[in-house]
């Protein structure tokens, strides 16, 4: 039987990973990866909260619908800025799209 | 150590090191396909937890949908896909710090907290967490209202999408 323990742990694990590339990558689409992962950990914590406590209230998998759908709408999203920004500047590297700083 | 225990920790490494390999691997295009992998992973992890639902959504909607869309935007975006160099910040050593202290400053939080060893409760053989689920997601007295609100946010994400993404003549 596996304890609760074990799933906080990869949960938090991957959401570290998931940080690490956000912080880190140079490439938009690399740092959109990392934010996904994050949101994976996420769904995991819910979901593992979800059959551990209150396994009778159908909370914690609703809530992760909710996240699955935002995950959908924040890539569609963000992979459009990031097609639209490569048309007009040629680049994808997160540093170099700067237009605000001029 | 039983099989499910076996099995849980083939599943975490898994996923953890295809989640690493996402975000150091030079290729883009092979970080996509090692996102597969961890999604994967974590489709496998919500199967071990009964929530049959979502690991197939995760399937369907990671793997199937985000994931290719991650890669057709790799390759809309070529050229810098594969470059040769540094993928990373010069100061990745920072995010480095940043993330370690985050997941130990986690695993401390989550040690000193009393339910961290929560042993699982046994599923009542009458309960059906699909069948609520169902029932939950479209029932006014539940979560009609964020379900209908997703779907508004999808929609309008996809038209945004789209208007952003226009190649005007």
């Amino acid at each position: 039987m596996i304890p609760l323990s074990w799933y906080l742990i990869l949960s938090a694990g991957l959401f570290s990973i998931g940080l690490f590339g956000v912080l880190a990558r140079k490439n938009a689409v690399a740092i959109l990866m990392g934010v996904e992962l994050m949101l994976n950990a996420v769904n995991v914590n819910l979901v593992a909260f979800w059959r551990y406590r209150t396994p009778e209230m159908i909370a914690g998998q609703a809530f992760a619908i909710i996240v699955f759908a935002v995950a959908a709408a924040e890539v569609a999203v963000g992979l459009a800025l990031i097609i639209s920004i490569y048309r007009r500047r040629n680049t994808v590297v997160a540093d170099e799209i700067d237009m605000l700083k001029l | 150590m039983s099989a499910l225990q076996v099995i849980f920790i083939l599943i975490a490494a898994t996923t953890l090191g295809a989640a690493i390999m996402v975000v150091t691997a030079r290729n883009l295009v092979h970080a996509a396909l090692w996102l597969v992998v961890s999604l994967f992973g974590v489709a496998v992890v919500f199967a071990l937890l009964n929530a049959s639902f979502l690991a197939v959504a995760q399937v369907v909607i990671y793997i199937g949908a985000i994931a290719i869309l991650m890669i057709f935007a790799i390759m809309l975006t070529r050229r810098v896909a594969s470059e040769a160099g540094s993928q990373v910040n010069p100061n990745w050593m920072w995010a480095v710090i940043v993330a370690g202290a985050l997941f130990a400053g986690l695993v401390w939080t989550l040690a000193g907290w009393p339910g961290f060893a929560t042993p699982l409760s046994e599923m009542s053989s009458r309960a059906d967490p699909l069948r609520d689920l169902g029932m939950a997601l479209v029932s006014p007295n539940a979560y009609v209202l964020p379900f209908e609100v997703a779907s508004v946010l999808l929609l309008a994400a996809m038209i945004g999408a789209i208007m952003v993404a226009w190649e005007r003549k």
